[in-house]
Parts: structure tokens; sequence; C-alpha cells
């Protein structure tokens, strides 16, 4: 079976590179005016020349999103079940090598968390571990679709790469979106921050979305973790992910983040720094060249951000967000993945996205539509 | 007067439900336009909520719900969905949209014939999203559809009437009404198509993603009650040059 790999192998990181910082501003009025985006014009886009443009993209930006979306935005928590991980990734609080106690919650405890997210307001739920396959495994995943079904209409997942069999077993369950990120489309320095575990292995991460497309998956979510690796670069191979997955698995629908590397207990330095004028570039590049893809913002970002690139294409968001397990109700201390900036309350960031003339959404899906 | 199944319109243009910024945004603006049914996705509203924030800002005597089946990808989901809806929300009205290309929303035909014959057998008024295809009515009139509802341009795009070859003919031989779905931007779309003689049309990101909603329904409602007065009055012929004498048969005058 073919899969991402083959096209992937054809280009180089280095060629791909130079393309995007040779852009010219001509390069980047066209595709401002193109009817239909290509990747050379999201390469223009995400180049240094755009950086003039940042106020006509971000007008585009706003006006497809509003075209597409309305004025709303959805909203979604994670649940973090397990903080238990076997593998070693340099910038993640979970990793092996960070010798503090783990947890992975059990079916009580779960339904403690889901009893706070569920008086927040919350429908849409995320789950999310880390890679611990002797402990949290398909098994355990499908022990908690079971249990957390009846309780939210619609259900994420960030967790290891599975395979096809073991997707079609969750996905009637009510498993309805997969999150992998590659975190980095850099081969050799996904080595390095990958250097130990089952996640060390490139390929297998690389072809996780199309086996989640293979397995039916009714949305999956892509992006890379901003601060290992030249962000535009990283940031190409990332829509060139997406429009192969969309050509490919045209029943599927897409959503992708764009996660900047946060500090946490023991943790590394990013080498390549985004600032904020960069991420809004960003953001409104990924919108000007799919209109439909979902873009997602989390409580990593602060309050000020968040509150002002709202309109600007993203639409879902998170908030009052813990990243540990436990952290909602049963364990507050427990070992959290990173720190989030915003900690404002969900009604409170309901209310902020109400006052910006937006509706929070906090219901998109209903478990009628997979029976 | 328009009649589907057994229930009279005076207005003809039907809304949804997506994309205002509120709940009392959209109330405000279905009731400005004049609508009696108003469409909702199943998916957006808790139907085993009796104070879900949707649906308690459509309680008006003079509305209809019309629920549909918008994220089902075939005609089993769909089926299932639509007799949900029945007993959720109590209403035998089914907007049928079976997309399962979730960019641009294009209904599949084949599934979608297949849900109307099913669904009509249940005793469903269905109304089915469906592409501008003429011969796709015809079959759906023989499952046993209410109306048809073809597509103007791709959903959401606001780029109007660019099916309007195949609208005609659909328009010219259908025995069910025809109700124009998606792609109407302007109210001057909306007049065009009640001016080839649409039964209604369907409008709602023209609505919701106007700057002013409430203005914007109004200006639809106006526009289709124009459209189809001037459709029924009769529209003069086009003519491209000013025509005062018969140059070919004025020697018959002779």
């Amino acid at each position: 079976m073919t899969s991402f790999k083959d096209i992937f192998y054809q280009y180089s990181w280095q060629e791909s590179k130079e393309k995007i910082y040779d852009s010219t501003a001509k390069d980047v009025e066209r595709a401002l005016t193109a009817p239909q985006r290509s990747l050379d014009d999201f390469m223009a886009l995400v180049s240094p020349a755009a950086a003039p443009y940042l106020e006509d993209m971000a007008q585009l930006s706003h006006q497809l999103t509003l075209q597409r979306y309305g004025k709303v935005i959805q909203m979604y928590v994670p649940l973090y079940l397990s903080n238990e991980c076997n593998n070693i990734c340099t910038y993640c609080g979970f990793s092996y090598d960070n010798k503090v106690k783990r947890k992975t919650l059990s079916p009580m405890e779960i339904m403690q968390e889901v009893a706070v997210i569920k008086d927040m307001g919350y429908n849409h739920v995320l789950l999310v571990t880390g890679e611990a396959n002797q402990t949290v495994h398909v098994d355990y995943f499908e022990k908690v679709l079971n249990l957390i079904k009846p309780h939210f209409s619609h259900i994420s997942m960030e967790v290891q790469p599975m395979d096809v069999a073991d997707y079609e077993r969750l996905i009637p369950l009510g498993l309805n979106t997969v999150l992998v990120y590659q975190e980095t489309y850099h081969q050799e320095d996904y080595r390095k921050h990958h250097p130990k575990g089952k996640k060390s292995n490139f390929d297998y991460r690389l072809e996780t979305p199309d086996r989640l497309g293979g397995a039916g998956i009714h949305k999956m979510g892509l992006g890379v973790l901003i601060g290992l690796e030249d962000w535009r670069t990283d940031s190409f191979f990332t829509a060139l992910h997406l429009s192969y997955l969309e050509k490919r698995y045209w029943q599927s629908k897409y959503s992708l983040s764009f996660p900047r590397l946060r500090p946490f207990s023991g943790g590394l330095e990013p080498k390549v720094n985004m600032n904020d004028r960069e991420l809004v570039q960003l953001i409104c590049a990924y919108r000007i060249f799919n209109q439909e893809v979902e873009l997602s913002l989390s409580t990593r970002e602060t309050i000020a951000f968040r509150n002002n690139v709202l309109k600007l294409g993203i639409t879902a968001m998170s908030a009052g967000s813990r990243t540990n397990p436990g952290g909602y109700a049963v364990e507050l201390e427990s070992l959290e993945q990173f720190e989030i900036s915003d900690e404002r309350t969900a009604p409170e960031v309901a209310e902020m996205i109400r006052k910006a003339g937006y509706e929070p959404v906090w219901k998109d899906w209903d478990n009628v539509l997979n029976p | 007067m328009l009649k589907i199944a057994d229930k009279i319109f005076q207005s003809r243009l039907f809304t949804g439900t997506g994309k205002f910024s509120s709940a009392v945004e959209m109330e405000n603006a279905l009731l400005a336009s004049g609508s009696e049914l108003v469409t909702v996705a199943l998916k957006r509203v808790d139907m085993n909520d009796a104070s879900d924030d949707i649906l308690n800002h459509l309680k008006h005597a003079h509305i209809h719900l019309l629920p549909n089946t918008s994220g089902v990808r075939n005609a089993r989901e769909a089926v299932f969905a639509a007799q949900l809806a029945r007993e959720a929300l109590e209403t035998n009205w089914i907007k049928l949209e079976i997309h399962p290309d979730p960019k641009y929303l294009m209904p599949d035909p084949i599934e979608t014939l297949k849900a109307t014959e099913q669904l009509a057998a249940l005793g469903f008024v269905v109304l089915p999203y469906i592409h501008a295809d003429p011969v796709l009515c015809k079959r759906l009139e023989e499952a046993g559809t209410a109306a048809v509802m073809p597509l103007g341009s791709p959903i959401g795009s606001n780029k109007g009437l660019k099916t309007f070859d195949f609208l005609e003919i659909i328009i010219a031989q259908s025995n069910v009404p025809v109700i124009i779905d998606a792609g109407i931007g302007a109210p001057s779309d909306a007049a065009k198509a009640m001016e080839m003689g649409a039964d209604a049309v369907l409008v709602n990101t023209a609505i919701a993603s106007s700057a002013n909603p409430i203005e914007m329904a109004r200006a639809f409602s106006m526009a289709v009650e124009s459209g189809r007065i001037a459709y029924e009055a009769g529209l003069g012929r086009i003519q491209s040059e000013a025509i005062s004498t018969s140059p070919l048969t004025s020697f018959l005058n002779d």
C-alpha cells in the first residue's frame, strides 16, 4: 500500500527551506490574489517576504473563516488519563527519563474527572496519554470509551499511534477524532529529540494518518511542535501532509494545531523561537491555503494573544485545561505535561468569546451520527 | 401559496440556524426574515435537553423546525438519525443531507436516493439536498420525496446560481416543489431563483455571516417576495436590440 511516505521522501528539507526563504513580495501578492492556493503559494505565505503583508493576510483569513465557519468557536477540553510513558522526548514533561511519580486514572477516577469537566459545560473532550503500552493500551482505551461515551457528544484522542485494527476497534465505540502530531518533519532532528522508545520510529508515526484514514476515522489532527526546527519548513511539510490526506481520505475532516514549546519540569530550551507576529502569520497562511481545515488554539498561549487572535482564523479553543492526570479533581498536583498560559476558567473564556461577537459552541456532534 | 406535504407556507424564504454569533441574534434574524421553515443541524442541538439554547430561541408559533442530518455519511446513518430526530423533536419532516465529503460538502446522490426511498416508506416528509441533477430529481419523485433541494453553487460559497441551466430544467419538469438550497449569496440571487420559478429558496450563510444579519434577513425576505411576484406576473422576453419594425414579415402588410 502506498502512503504519505512515498511523497514525503521525494522532498528535501533543505531545498524546501531554501524555496521558502527565496520567496519574493511578488510571490506573496500572487498567493493573496489567487482563486485557489497551491503549495507554492503556501510557501510564499509563510516566508519572511510575507511579513509586511500581515494585515492583508489577517483580513483575508478572517473573512474566509467567517464565510466557512461563521461567528462561532468550538469549545473542547483535554482530559489527561495517564502520564506514564516509555518514550524519551527531550521537550516533554512525561519523558521516561524525567524521574517523577507516574499516574494512570482508574475508571472511578475518570468519572470524578468527567463530573468536573461536565460542570464546566463541556460536551467535547480530548483524551490524552503518554505511551505506555503495558498499561495504557487499546484494551484500556476501549474501557474508557465505553465508560465516558454516554457523557460526551464528541470524543477525540491524542495518544500513542496505533495499528489500523486498533483504530477499527475504537471508532465504533465513539472515537471520532485522533490527533497525531509529527512533532517535526526534520528526520535528524526527530531522531535527536526521540532517542528511545517506540516513538523513535519516524516512519511509523509519519504513516499514522494513513492508518487512521484506512480505518475510516471522522476527523484527524496534524501539527508540529514549534520550537524544535525551522517553523516555516515544518509547517510546509504539515501543509503537504494535509493536502495528500485530503485527496486520499476524502471522507475525513482535518484539523491543525500549532503548539509552541512551553516550559515544563526538566525542560528543553526551544532551538527556534517563534514570536507572536509569526504565529499570526502561520495561522493566516493555513487558513488562506485551506478554507475548510479546523484550526485549534490551546491554553499554551497567553490571554492577550488568545483574545486577539480569536477572529483571525481559529475555529476551536480549549479553556480551563489541566495537563496532568487527575488535574480536575483526583490528584491536582500530579506531573503535568507542560505549563498552561491562559489560566482563565471555561466560563470566563466563553464570556470573552461572546463579548468578541462570537458564539462559544459546546456541542457540534451527536452520538446519533455514529450508530 | 406554497404547499409541501400538508403544510402551507406564506413565506417562500427558508432559513438555517448555523454560523450566527449568538442564539439571540439568530432568533432576531429569523423573525426579520419571516421564514416559517427553519433547518437545524441535529449535531448542534441537545435533543434530550428541554433548555437547549438553539431550540429555545426557535419557539414561535409560525416557525416549523426542519431537522437536518448534516454529519452523516451514508443512507444507513441518515435513516437512523432521522428516526431519532422524529422522536425527540416531534416532527416527521427531515432535511436529508448526506455529504460524505466534509471539504466541499457535496451531496452523495446514490446514498440520498436510497435514504429517500426508505424514509418516505417510513412516513417521513423528506426534503433532500442534492446536486442540480434533473434526472436525480425525477428519481427522487418516484421514491416519494416531498420536495427537491438542488444546490445553486457549493454550500456556503455565496457564489449564486452557478447551476442555472440545470435548475431551469428541474423546475420545468418537476411535480414536487423545487427549493434552491446552497450558494445563494445575495438577495439578487434569491430574486433570480424566484423569477425563474423556484418554489422557495433556503438561505443561511449569506444572512448569518453578514455584518448585520437582521437587515440582511429583511433584504432576502423582500427579494424572495418580489421575485415571486415577478414570476407570477410573467417576465417580458429579453431582447438584445430594440425592435420596432418587422423586416422579415413587413411585406405581408403591403
